[in-house]
């Protein structure tokens, strides 16, 4: 590669809002090929090294990472949240990316004891409790069982946690990034419960699972029964390739629309209860404190929800005037998007965005709404629709449901505040 | 299902104990009775699964100075950002609510569990179940739910009032918002008559600001800050220890994530729940001003221990043996090659 002194800056958005602020908030033309009349390019009319030297050979990389130019497109972590990042949350750079589907090496990561690291070969997983044949797996084992692929969304149910009380922190990586979407592949929860038998147990309508992970915190939760049976996984990969260790290694709960914390990582044991466990996890936290003091409980399903995420602080509009994309994600634990509006204006006039393809059940929607830019000042907002007719609320809505000590579940439309300039802010308005 | 599903399910029907859910693949083992024990260790609200034990108010409170008030404050009241485990009682209707055992949690059976299988935090499952019941009674005792010369046992566990209990009602959002939030009530045109910005975040000015290139600036300084410490090392040929290997502590530094939970190394280091290491090879112990150390680490001290790497062998193994009393609640390291690497690691900090 060539010496450091050669690098270009990559222009980064601090960079590009004191640019802008320099010329007086004039528009910067960042990027844009040269304009008509400034002479011929000279990326064009100069023979550049890469046309005429030699690129890398294979095997440069035997596992290739993004190139240079792309590494502010990183999980980042807000450190005043968490007493420490041990027990403690990232964000998943959604600003920067497209598609629908999560790299693995960017999806936000959330511990509770740290990413613990376990080889295969070290993988137990228990089933137990009432069942006809309590049993162990082992790593091999699961791989001989019938496989499913599904893609879904896993949302942390504190995603947009922190901005029940106000706008507070000015990028979607940070309001909405506690989401990612992988293809994971593994095997029915189902298929598992039914090798272990479950005439034990009886009447499996007020059954549960008690699931749990190998790292220190455990995080067990519990799970209905009739959720085990229907659409969970035991996960050993995601986008084809092996979990990654911040994800759970070698194996996952895949719980679908549900909240990221059933998800448990490190899967070490499922055990069917005749009740609830009441776990510090489904007690103390992930539940939701109401106007009057009572809180919910066993709050599991998110709600539909969706944000532009760019143009957005983090994505600012650097091209001035013209045709542009505003795009964005939408997702539901209730089902597939049906649909996504969008507004220019704060909510005065909606207008229908068009999805990328047709929404897949509790997985993201990619929408695009193409536009051709005044250069004024917008009030950019977006509202998801899924299948069951439901309709993504205003903060507004929300908090006249629930009061404003709520922490999880805030599945409001997101307000971005588009300036001239192009930047972008995060938002409350009336 | 498949060919390959209703053949092995003719085979494994006279296994199954059931007829409904009877196709099995005969993969995996039984779980040996020793092997559940081990492992199924949870505890219901009715009590299910709380071992035989006890443990008083008295012995909790030594039992939760060591180990736990790091975190959680001496009174359980929570040090910086880490939980707080008393107070707030009736906080729960009020702008910011308190959520603590006493204000909000409304199962006993849930600090028991929580306790037993995760805390201390970095050293889980290394306590009694008598120790246990002992910190439960405490943290009991630290929200005023119990006298002072209360001991929690098995027998009694249930008898435990917590004043949440009644505090929680199942997901009511099917009745309470999905009725309203429907495509029926969605406007597209004139939706609002004007509208206003109320607030905005950069007012608060909250978020991370870092770009990748100031981290870039940050790792390299990092690098030639250990880059710079060998050459030192190796320039030096009358330094007393000998300069570390570069693939030790690059070993090292990877073992430290155990350690940067409590303790801080570099320029900004400052003490957390434990002591600032920079310098730590060679030093005499409890030489750090500004951080409480355990009484039993002042006697050491006083007993001229000097961190070399042979009492950091030892105190690295077994931080609780080596120092009794030690509020350090790490379970220690198992591999030697593991406290060579992190001694190699922290000798980079002078």
């Amino acid at each position: 590669m060539s010496d450091k002194d050669d690098t270009v800056t990559t222009p980064s958005r601090r960079a590009f809002l004191q640019g802008s602020a320099a010329a007086g908030g004039a528009l910067m033309a960042a990027g844009a090929a040269r304009a008509q009349g400034q002479g011929p390019d000279p990326l064009i009319t100069e023979v550049q090294d890469w046309a005429s030297g030699l690129g890398d050979g294979v095997d440069a990389t035997p596992y290739g990472l993004p190139i240079e130019y792309e590494d502010d497109v990183v999980r980042r972590n807000v450190e005043w949240l968490t007493a420490d990042t041990i027990s403690s949350i990232n964000f998943t750079p959604i600003h920067a990316l497209d598609g629908t589907i999560t790299p693995q090496g960017c999806a936000f990561e959330r511990h509770h004891s740290g990413a613990i690291n376990m080889r295969k070969e070290d993988f137990r997983l228990m089933i137990n409790g009432l069942v006809d044949r309590p049993l162990v797996f082992s790593y091999a084992d699961l791989e001989r069982f019938p496989r499913e692929n599904h893609t879904y969304f896993l949302e942390c149910a504190a995603n947009t946690g922190m901005e029940w009380a106000g706008a507070q922190l000015n990028g979607a990586q940070f309001t909405h990034g506690m989401i990612h979407n992988m293809e994971y592949t593994g095997v029915s929860l189902r298929v598992l419960l039914e090798e272990a038998g479950l005439s034990a147990a009886g009447d499996l309508a007020d059954k549960w699972v008690y699931v749990e992970g190998a790292d220190a915190s455990s995080n067990g939760r519990s799970i209905p029964m009739e959720k085990a049976l229907d659409d969970v996984i035991v996960a050993f990969k995601a986008n084809g390739e092996a979990l990654r260790m911040e994800h759970g290694y070698p194996v996952r709960l895949v719980v679908p629309g549900w909240e990221g914390n059933m998800w448990v990582k490190w899967l070490r044991r499922i055990e069917v209860t005749d009740q609830a466990i009441e776990s510090r996890e489904e007690t103390s936290k992930y539940t939701d404190t109401l106007a009057d003091g009572t809180s919910r409980k066993w709050t599991w399903v998110m709600d539909a929800k969706s944000v532009v995420t760019s143009p957005s602080p983090q994505s600012p509009i650097t091209h001035g005037p013209g045709p542009m994309v505003i795009t964005g994600l939408a997702w539901s634990g209730r089902g597939a998007i049906t649909g996504v509006d969008v507004t220019l204006d704060g909510g005065v006039t909606w207008q229908k965005a068009r999805l990328a393809k047709p929404g897949e059940k509790m997985a993201l929607s990619r929408f695009y709404l193409d536009i051709d830019w005044d250069g004024s000042e917008m009030l950019v907002q977006s509202r998801a629709h899924d299948e069951t007719g439901y309709v993504q609320p205003t903060k507004a809505q929300l908090r006249e449901v629930r009061g404003l000590n709520s922490i999880y579940h805030n599945n409001c439309i997101q307000t971005w505040h588009v300036k001239e300039s192009g930047e972008a802010e995060n938002v409350e308005i009336s | 299902m498949s060919k390959f599903l209703k053949g092995t399910a003719i085979a494994a029907l006279t296994l199954a104990a059931g007829p409904a859910l009877s196709e099995t693949f005969g993969l995996g083992r039984e779980a040996l009775p020793e092997e559940i024990a081990a492992w199924d260790l949870d505890v219901a609200p009715d009590g299910t699964g709380l071992p035989v034990g006890s443990g008083s108010v008295e012995d909790g409170e030594m039992i939760f100075s060591d180990y736990c008030a790091v975190c959680h404050g001496e009174f359980a009241e929570g040090v910086g950002n880490w939980p707080k485990l008393a107070g707030g009682d009736g906080s729960l209707a009020d702008e910011d609510p308190l959520k603590t055992v006493g204000s909000y949690w409304p199962y006993l059976s849930t600090v028991f569990d929580y306790v037993r299988r995760s805390m201390p935090f970095g050293a889980a499952q290394t306590l009694s179940d008598d120790d246990v019941y002992a910190m439960t009674a405490y943290i009991l005792y630290s929200n005023f739910l119990v006298d002072d010369d209360f001991v929690l046992s098995n027998e009694n566990f249930l008898e435990v009032e917590m004043p949440n209990a009644d505090g929680f009602i199942v997901d009511d959002r099917p009745e309470t918002e999905y009725t309203h939030f429907t495509a029926e009530n969605a406007c597209y045109e004139t939706c609002k008559d004007s509208v206003e910005i109320t607030m905005r975040a950069t007012v608060l000015d909250v978020t991370p600001e870092e770009t990748a290139a100031e981290e870039a600036a940050a790792v390299e300084e990092a690098v030639e800050t250990v880059e710079a410490a060998v050459t030192d090392e190796a320039g030096a040929n009358d330094d007393a220890m000998p300069a570390p290997d570069p693939e030790l502590v690059a070993a090292g530094e990877n073992v430290y994530k155990k350690c940067k939970a409590c303790h801080q190394v570099g320029e900004d280091a400052k003490n957390r729940t434990g002591p600032v290491l920079n310098g730590i090879i060679g030093a005499p112990a409890a030489q750090n001003a500004d951080f409480r150390y355990s009484n039993g680490m002042k006697d050491a001290a006083e007993e001229g221990l000097v961190w070399d790497h042979a009492a950091l062998t030892g105190y690295l193994t077994k931080p609780r043996d080596y120092i009794k009393g030690t509020k350090m609640s790490f379970a220690g390291l198992r591999s030697q090659d593991d406290i060579d690497a992190v001694i190699a690691y922290l000798s980079t900090f002078k």
